[in-house]
This record gives C-alpha cells, sequence and structure tokens, in this order.
C-alpha cells in the first residue's frame, strides 16, 4: 500500500488574466519529506505555494492537500498548515509572545495552551529572552524566526515556508537551517521555495526546479547534479585574455563548456584530468579550481544564465 | 459566533490594552471639550433666548455629541487600520493563513467597534451626567443606539478601505463625509432650520438617525414631538432600521470586498 501524498496535483495551472504564472505542473509530496521548489524569480514558485495554501483557487488541473479539496475544505485545511510568508505580517504592536498567543487563538486553542505553546517555541527558536519585547526592534532573522514559530503554534502536518532566508545574513540563516532541520528530524513535512542552491541543498530530499511556470526537473539534489551536470566542474580564469577566443581551443575537454564574462567553466567527471588536457594544450589558465559539481551548476545549466527579474 | 471571530476580536482588545491612553484623548476628551465650550459658551446665548427643544443648550447637544463620538471611532477606526491590515501589517494577509473566513475578520473587527462605541458613551454619559444632561431612564437606550450606529457607519468604509490601494481616498471621506454629517446632522440645531433641499443630506446620514434617537432617550421625548404616539412608535422604529439596513448591507459589501482582496 502507498502511503496517501499530503499534496497531490497533476496538471495545475493559475492565471491571472493573460499572464500564465504556473502552466500545468504535476507533483506529489509524502508525510515527512522536504521538499522544495527551486527557481529564478517569476517562475511560479510562490503562485504555486499560495494556491497550496489554500489562499489562491486553481485556475485549472486537480489540487488535493491533505486528502481534501482546497476550494471546498479551505477552512479546514488551513487548520492543519503551518504558513511563513516570503512578506512578514508579524503584529508589529504585539509583543514576541502576543504575536503567538493571539494567532493560537485564530486556531481555536484554549488560551492557557496558547501561552504553554509559545512559551515552548519561544524556546525552539531562542527567542525566550525577547518574549516581552515587541517586534519592531527585532533583528530581520529573529522576527523570521517568530514567524516559524507562529507557523507552528497549531503543530501543523504541513509547513509552507517561502523563501526562509532571503535578506538574513549568513549567521541568521544558518541558524534558521538548523532549527528547520530539527523540525524536519521530528518528522514535520516541510515544502519551501528558495533561489539559494545551498539552502535546497541543505533542507530538501527533494526538490523541482521551476522556470516560467514549468517543471523542468525534479529529483533529490544529489540526483539532480548527477543527471543535469557532471561530477566536476573545473573553473579557468585568464586574467585578461578575451575568454571567448579560447573557446574554439577548449573543444572536446570535459562535456561541456560554459564561457562567462570572467571565468570558463569546464564541466567533467575527472576535473584533473581535464586541468591536465587544459595544460597539454598550452592553455595555461592564471588561476585553476577545481570543485564538486553543485546544485547552482545545474540550475543554471536549466533555467539559463539570463537574468530574470 | 464562530470562534475564529471570537478570536480576531480578542487580538483587537489586545491591541487596545497597549494603545487606549493615546485613543482616550480623541475619542472622550474631545468630544467632552466640545460639550462645555459650545454648550456652556454657546449655550449662554441660547438659553438666554429659551433654549432649544425646550431644554437647555447643552443637554440639547450631548446626546448628538454621544453618537458623534461613536460615529468618528467606527469611521476613523475603519480606515487607515484596516487597510494597513492589508498593505502595511497584512495582518489580514496573517489571519488568512490561518482558518479564519473573511467573516470572521468583518465581524471581528465591528464587534471591537461597537465595544470601543460603548466604552466611550458609558464615560462620556458619566461626565455630562455632572452638568445635568441626563433628564430620563431611556438614557440606558444610547448605548444600544450607539453600538448600532458605530455598526452602521463603520461597516460601510471597512469595506470602502478594503477595495482601495491609496490611502489619499481617505482624505475625500473625512471631508466630503465624515465632517458634512458631523455638521448638518441635527447634533447643535434642528434639521428643519436647515433649507428644504440640504435636508436630504441629512435624512441619508445614519448619524441623523443615531442623534434624533439619541436625543429623544436622553431627554425622555417622542422623537417628533408634534407627531401622535403611534407615528412616533413608527418613527423610532424606521430609524432604527433604516441603521439596521446600513449595517447589514454594510456588512454584506465588507465581506465581500475581504473575499475579493485576499483570494486570487
Amino acid at each position: 500500500m502507498t502511503v496517501q501524498p499530503l499534496i497531490h496535483a497533476r496538471g495545475l495551472v493559475k492565471r491571472f488574466g493573460d499572464f500564465t504564472a504556473v502552466a500545468g505542473i504535476d507533483l506529489d509530496v509524502a508525510p515527512g519529506e522536504a521538499f522544495g521548489f527551486l527557481g529564478p524569480n517569476g517562475a511560479g514558485k510562490s503562485s504555486t505555494m499560495r494556491m497550496i495554501g489554500c489562499v489562491s483557487t486553481p485556475t485549472e488541473g486537480t489540487l488535493s492537500i491533505l486528502g481534501m479539496d482546497p476550494v471546498r475544505d479551505g477552512v479546514k485545511i488551513r487548520a492543519r498548515l503551518g504558513v511563513c510568508p516570503q512578506l512578514d505580517n508579524l503584529d508589529p504592536d504585539l509583543t514576541v509572545a502576543e504575536n503567538l498567543t493571539t494567532y493560537a487563538r485564530y486556531f481555536g486553542l484554549p488560551r492557557a495552551e496558547g501561552r504553554r505553546r509559545a512559551a515552548e517555541l519561544l524556546e525552539f527558536v531562542q527567542l525566550s529572552d525577547r518574549a516581552e519585547s515587541k517586534v519592531d526592534p527585532l533583528s530581520g532573522g529573529m522576527k523570521r524566526r517568530l514567524t516559524i514559530a507562529r507557523a507552528m503554534v497549531n503543530q501543523p502536518d504541513l509547513v509552507l515556508l517561502d523563501e526562509p532566508t532571503t535578506g538574513l545574513d549568513p549567521q541568521a540563516r544558518h541558524l534558521l537551517w538548523e532549527r528547520l532541520f530539527r523540525l524536519k528530524q521530528q518528522g514535520v513535512t516541510l515544502v519551501l521555495t528558495t533561489h539559494y542552491m545551498d539552502e535546497a541543498e541543505q533542507l530538501c530530499d527533494r526538490l523541482v526546479v521551476m522556470d516560467a511556470g514549468r517543471i523542468v526537473a525534479e529529483g533529490s539534489p544529489r540526483s539532480l547534479i548527477e543527471t543535469h551536470s557532471t561530477r566536476e566542474v573545473v573553473e579557468l580564469r585568464y586574467g585578461d585574455t578575451p575568454l571567448e577566443s579560447l573557446r574554439g581551443k577548449l573543444d572536446g575537454v570535459g562535456e561541456r563548456i560554459d564561457v562567462l564574462p570572467d571565468r570558463i567553466l569546464l564541466y567533467a567527471d575527472d576535473g584533473d584530468a581535464a586541468v591536465a588536457e587544459v595544460h597539454r594544450r598550452d592553455l595555461a589558465p592564471s588561476s585553476v579550481l577545481v570543485r564538486r559539481s553543485s546544485l547552482e551548476d545545474v540550475f543554471l545549466n536549466l533555467t539559463g544564465r539570463t537574468l530574470v527579474d | 459566533m464562530a470562534t475564529a471571530m471570537v478570536a480576531t476580536l480578542e487580538r483587537e482588545l489586545v491591541l487596545y490594552r497597549r494603545l487606549w491612553k493615546a485613543s482616550a484623548l480623541s475619542s472622550f476628551l474631545l468630544p467632552l471639550l466640545f460639550v462645555l465650550s459650545i454648550g456652556v459658551g454657546v449655550g449662554r446665548y441660547v438659553d438666554a433666548n429659551g433654549g432649544l427643544g425646550g431644554v437647555d443648550y447643552l443637554s440639547y447637544i450631548a446626546p448628538g455629541v454621544l453618537v458623534t463620538t461613536a460615529f468618528q471611532i467606527a469611521v476613523g477606526e475603519s480606515t487607515y487600520p484596516v487597510l494597513g491590515g492589508f498593505k502595511w501589517v497584512r495582518s489580514y494577509h496573517a489571519m488568512r493563513a490561518a482558518p479564519v473566513a473573511p467573516r470572521d475578520m468583518v465581524g471581528g473587527h465591528l464587534l471591537f467597534l461597537a465595544f470601543r462605541a460603548l466604552l466611550a458613551t458609558i464615560a462620556f454619559l458619566i461626565v455630562v451626567g455632572f452638568f445635568g444632561a441626563i433628564h430620563s431612564w431611556l438614557t440606558v437606550l444610547t448605548l444600544p443606539i450607539a453600538a448600532l450606529l458605530a455598526v452602521a457607519s463603520a461597516a460601510p468604509v471597512t469595506a470602502f478601505a478594503a477595495t482601495i490601494e491609496n490611502d489619499n481616498y481617505f482624505a475625500i471621506l473625512f471631508r466630503f463625509g465624515l465632517i458634512p454629517a458631523t455638521l448638518f446632522s441635527g447634533v447643535f440645531f434642528d434639521v428643519n432650520q436647515l433649507p428644504l433641499w440640504i435636508r436630504p443630506l441629512a435624512w441619508v446620514s445614519p448619524l441623523w438617525h443615531a442623534v434624533v434617537l439619541s436625543r429623544s432617550a436622553m431627554l425622555g421625548q417622542a422623537p417628533h414631538p408634534g407627531a401622535s404616539a403611534g407615528w412616533n412608535a413608527v418613527f423610532i422604529a424606521g430609524h432604527v432600521a433604516y441603521l439596521g439596513v446600513w449595517a447589514v448591507v454594510g456588512v454584506l459589501l465588507a465581506v465581500w470586498r475581504f473575499t475579493k482582496r485576499l483570494q486570487d
């Protein structure tokens, strides 16, 4: 018997007038999974998240969340979701603790239970000492942690995180990842969107890469790298030499060549062998770096290098 | 009553516990100064000419200023706070992500304003009582009148605030809605003294209907002394029904606009 997916979508479409934000996607997210939507701005990640969060009606296709229909049972589904939106919407005039206790009441929790959970969650996101502080003076990272605590107040079956670490400094991001990783260990199903590759690699068991409203690749971070990139990448720099002129001379080294404004990327399964071949052709670079292929290589390969804003 | 609606009311109350001191000034002290300066100051001239409606001028305007206070709290608190709930604080979006329906948001907001109107009414009555402005036990009826007026005037403004994108529209609402309503709703003089062609402005304003009811309750007089008791009963029912229609239509509009704005 297969486990019933928490999220099940087939041919899901979202249109706003003439603009198609989501152009027919299929999804299945299993309980306990950490699932990621990776993609550039405007790829349709947030629109998909809003449909999953039952605040946006699908234009076409089927969607079921926790086995229910989001249009008919929106309220029932939302009672079991935790949502961390892209834009903070904490109550700035309430204290940190009051933000959690008032939110707990939206889910019909008794006041005492709300206070107990607020204390517990503040402990979890390391904000206990700020419980009586107003929200405004908190740092971006603290606010985001508070929003995540708020999303957990109803002990949700499914937590939706829309770009959870955008705009945070590295320390704040790492603390947040560590907390999210602990949630995952506790068996909470996480669905997140991100355009940070390291975030996706750190947190997601499985992810889809979205571009222009479609899913262009799907799999674990490891399998995506194996499928859409080589095992290693060689980065070559040549000082001021025009790089385009080297493209032909490097032909055949590695599986694929990408010429960037400041460096050349060689995709190869054996990076050191590729470097040796470059030297054999008398094309010694001013600097060389052999690294493991990352999700970023997959992402750029799939969604192109054109800036999407 | 839906628990989610109570929850949104509770949020407003928690916020109010923090902010009430600032609002006490505008919702209580200012109307009081109004009553004292105009009631006592202007009243001296009016009363020298025999008062208005058979009573001293302070007693004449106190019931009107009372409901005007409820009206201004209701309208004022349904402008920036509601638009801010969509645009700046985004508290309605936060509620929307939880199992809170638009009708719960609108309901909690209006219940809170009814509560604010009751608070302001009680404080106001205590003070004007000392100035002899309470002439009847029926004055207790000003409580439901103020609460009903608060909902009747707040609901459509809430719908309006949930529709607009830009807070400049509020300046129009204040200039062409709130201020004329305050001036032409029979608070300071009988609307029958206005030229006939202006009077309909008073009749359409929910404030005028509440002023008539409130004055009738506080003075213990029939609202339209020229008419028979039977007709007065009809008039009272009519005034209440008119406010009720504003409340019901306003709530329907507000829930519709909230739903539109929160769902795409």
